[in-house]
């Protein structure tokens, strides 16, 4: 299955004003995490918060709604989330912690979780784990590169960052730009080249924008933990949702984009492995479905 | 070695039943799950055997309170293992669990060590100065008592070792885990720690050779998280190692997505 196991895609956005516009797409992540938050699913959050330079975050334990929702928003560039995992069970002694990742975000966490060798009474204290989908990243100096140097503007005047339509846009108090993300393919981390998991396949959740309309999000619920975190926000009334059937592009979209990435990257793991290089995946040629993210 | 370790549990050719345990669920291995097993499997006989190492594993171990009984009374006999039991000789026994590096200079852990070697079905390196040496890598000798003592090398370094646990310690909830994978005979649980006995020269710096350099890294941060000295930071997404914290476990590089990816197994623990 190219999406992972899920057991329902629906469309789907907050529907807080405030979040709507401070978040990136239908403000799901933060709607979901202030919403367990209030609900007492989880005592507080890991998020990507806003770090010393504008745009490059610094992974932080939200304890209230206010420092979720400050969070808000997509940084194109790394964010350790998982590092800050044990800091949130140890020094702010949560026992049930919410956390946002990207996908190999996903994979280290749930790594630990099924083999924590040295990692002490943290597996068992995830009790929410939101996916985004991710398609790529970008060191730090790679964003400045195409927002400076390649746009002429300024990183501090930049209000939001998108990718969409095969173009990286930038939008500042008045103006909207773009380029095409053929000029941004160079700047990705290698890293990224053979990543297999386009919409975070381990979450408990996924959710990105593709597939649903602007200021709408698609989401996978997956795990009981976050179908019932889903349903328990849309029943409140903070999300409202659409069958994927009904919205423009649809599913369709996203699993061909998921297909694409693993389709490109199973091919740089097969050449890694010819020229003998590591990479903790198998070749395609051991593989029972090319498509699977071992 | 799989076929080995299969013998030693008579359990070849039976995958035993999975009882899997969902991820919600918080306990690895809960008491029914427990006494479960205890009462299909034949129970194996355990040694403890202490080398050099500052007693923290075992310590890990009795952190599984709400296992720990069951596991001593029902599932294993322990039958060695200083102040556990009445014994000086070392008896025949199906799993050494041995805690420490050995010391080059310690005539009698060089002559426990390869008794056990001969008496064990398997051997465990458990936790990290038996798996990689850990911190006794740096000792410098000069203990009053011993001054000659100053060499301190992972067992698999002079004798075969089956399985390695790394950790310093390992969590209780890895050892839980890796008893219930053993008494099920879960070999493909166990096949990470049998890779790993081969992974004695470990340091922090794995990271940048083995991940960084090799353009694996995506700054996902979990080695970071899963130091257990803080020797490591994040520098612009990259693990950056102060390497006079590190003491050489092994423990960033283990946990690392990038190093070894257990895909379905996790698949398997979360039911997705
Ligand atoms: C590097 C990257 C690449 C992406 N690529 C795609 C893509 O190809 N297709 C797609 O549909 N979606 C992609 N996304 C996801 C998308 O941009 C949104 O994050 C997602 O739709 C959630 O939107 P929201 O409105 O629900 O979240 P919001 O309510 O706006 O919250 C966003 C959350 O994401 C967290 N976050 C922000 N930046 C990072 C980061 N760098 N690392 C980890 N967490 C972060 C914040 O802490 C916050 O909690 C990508 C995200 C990132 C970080
Ligand atoms: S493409 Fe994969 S490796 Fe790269 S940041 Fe996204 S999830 Fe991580
Ligand atoms: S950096 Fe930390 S986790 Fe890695 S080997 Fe050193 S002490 Fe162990
Ligand atoms: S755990 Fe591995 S991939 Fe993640 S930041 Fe550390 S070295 Fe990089």
């Amino acid at each position: 299955m190219v999406l992972g196991t899920y057991k329902e895609a629906l469309s789907a956005r907050s529907t807080d004003k405030q979040i709507q516009k401070i978040s990136q797409d239908g403000g799901i992540v933060s709607a979901l995490l202030s919403f367990a938050l209030d609900e007492k699913i989880i005592d507080g959050a890991v998020v990507s918060g806003p770090g010393k330079d504008m745009w490059k975050p610094e992974p932080m334990v939200a304890m209230s709604s206010d420092e979720i929702l400050a969070a808000a928003g997509t940084k194109y560039t790394f964010s350790p989330n998982v590092f800050m995992l044990k800091q949130a069970a140890r020094q702010y002694g949560l026992e049930k912690i919410g956390t946002v990742a990207i996908p190999c975000q996903t994979m280290g966490i749930r790594k630990m979780q099924s083999y924590p060798f040295g990692v002490r009474f943290v597996a068992d204290k995830i009790a929410l784990l939101l996916g985004i989908y991710c398609m790529e990243n970008f060191p730090f100096a790679s964003l400045q590169t195409f927002i400076s140097e390649k746009m002429g503007v300024s990183p501090e005047l930049v209000e939001k960052m998108d990718i969409g339509k095969g173009k990286f846009w930038i939008y500042t108090a008045d103006d909207e730009l773009s380029i095409p993300l053929k000029e941004t393919h160079g700047y990705e981390q290698s890293g990224c080249k053979v990543c297999l998991d386009y919409v975070a396949e381990l979450a408990d959740l996924s959710t990105g924008s593709v597939g649903s309309p602007d200021g709408w999000s698609t989401v996978l619920t997956r795990t009981d933990a976050g179908e019932n975190v889903f349903k328990l926000a849309v029943d409140a009334g903070l999300i409202e949702t659409k069958p994927m059937a009904d919205v423009k592009p649809g599913l369709g979209l996203l699993e061909k984009l998921a297909k694409d990435k693993k389709t490109k990257n199973q091919k740089t793991i097969d050449e890694r492995i010819a020229m003998g290089l590591p990479v903790p995946y198998k070749a395609s040629t051991e593989k029972e479905d090319p498509l699977a993210n071992y | 070695m799989l076929a080995r370790i299969k013998k030693f549990l008579g359990m070849e050719a039976k995958p035993a039943e999975e009882k899997e345990v969902p991820m919600e669920e918080k306990k690895v291995a809960s008491n029914e799950e427990v006494e479960k097993v205890a009462e299909e499997k034949p129970k194996p006989r355990i040694g403890y055997i202490h080398l050099s190492g500052c007693t923290g594993d075992v310590m890990s171990l009795t952190e599984n309170y709400d296992i720990l009984a069951p596991l001593l009374t029902e599932m294993v006999d322990i039958v060695y293992g200083q102040t556990l039991v009445d014994r000086w000789d070392i008896p025949e026994m199906d799993i050494a669990l041995v805690e420490g590096s050995v010391c080059l200079q310690d005539e009698h852990s060089l002559h426990e060590l390869k008794e056990v070697r001969e008496k064990a079905g398997l051997v465990v390196a458990y936790g990290s100065c038996a798996a990689t040496g850990c911190f006794t890598r740096y000792s410098r000798g000069g203990q009053q008592a011993q001054p000659a003592h100053e060499s301190f090398v992972p067992i698999a370094d002079v004798v075969k070792v089956d399985l390695a646990i790394p950790g310093c310690p390992p969590s209780p909830e890895i050892i839980a885990k890796t008893v219930v994978a053993v008494l099920n005979g879960d070999m493909d649980y166990l096949q990470p720690m049998m890779d790993l006995v081969g992974y004695t020269e470990a340091c922090g710096c794995d990271l940048q050779l083995k991940v960084v350099n090799q353009a694996l890294c995506i700054a996902c941060g979990t080695c970071a998280m899963a130091c257990q000295t803080r020797a490591l930071d994040m520098t612009n997404g990259r693990p950056e190692l102060n390497e006079d914290r590190c003491v050489k476990c092994g423990i960033c590089y283990t946990q690392c997505p990038r190093s070894w990816w257990p895909m379905e197994r996790i698949k398997k623990d979360t039911g997705l």
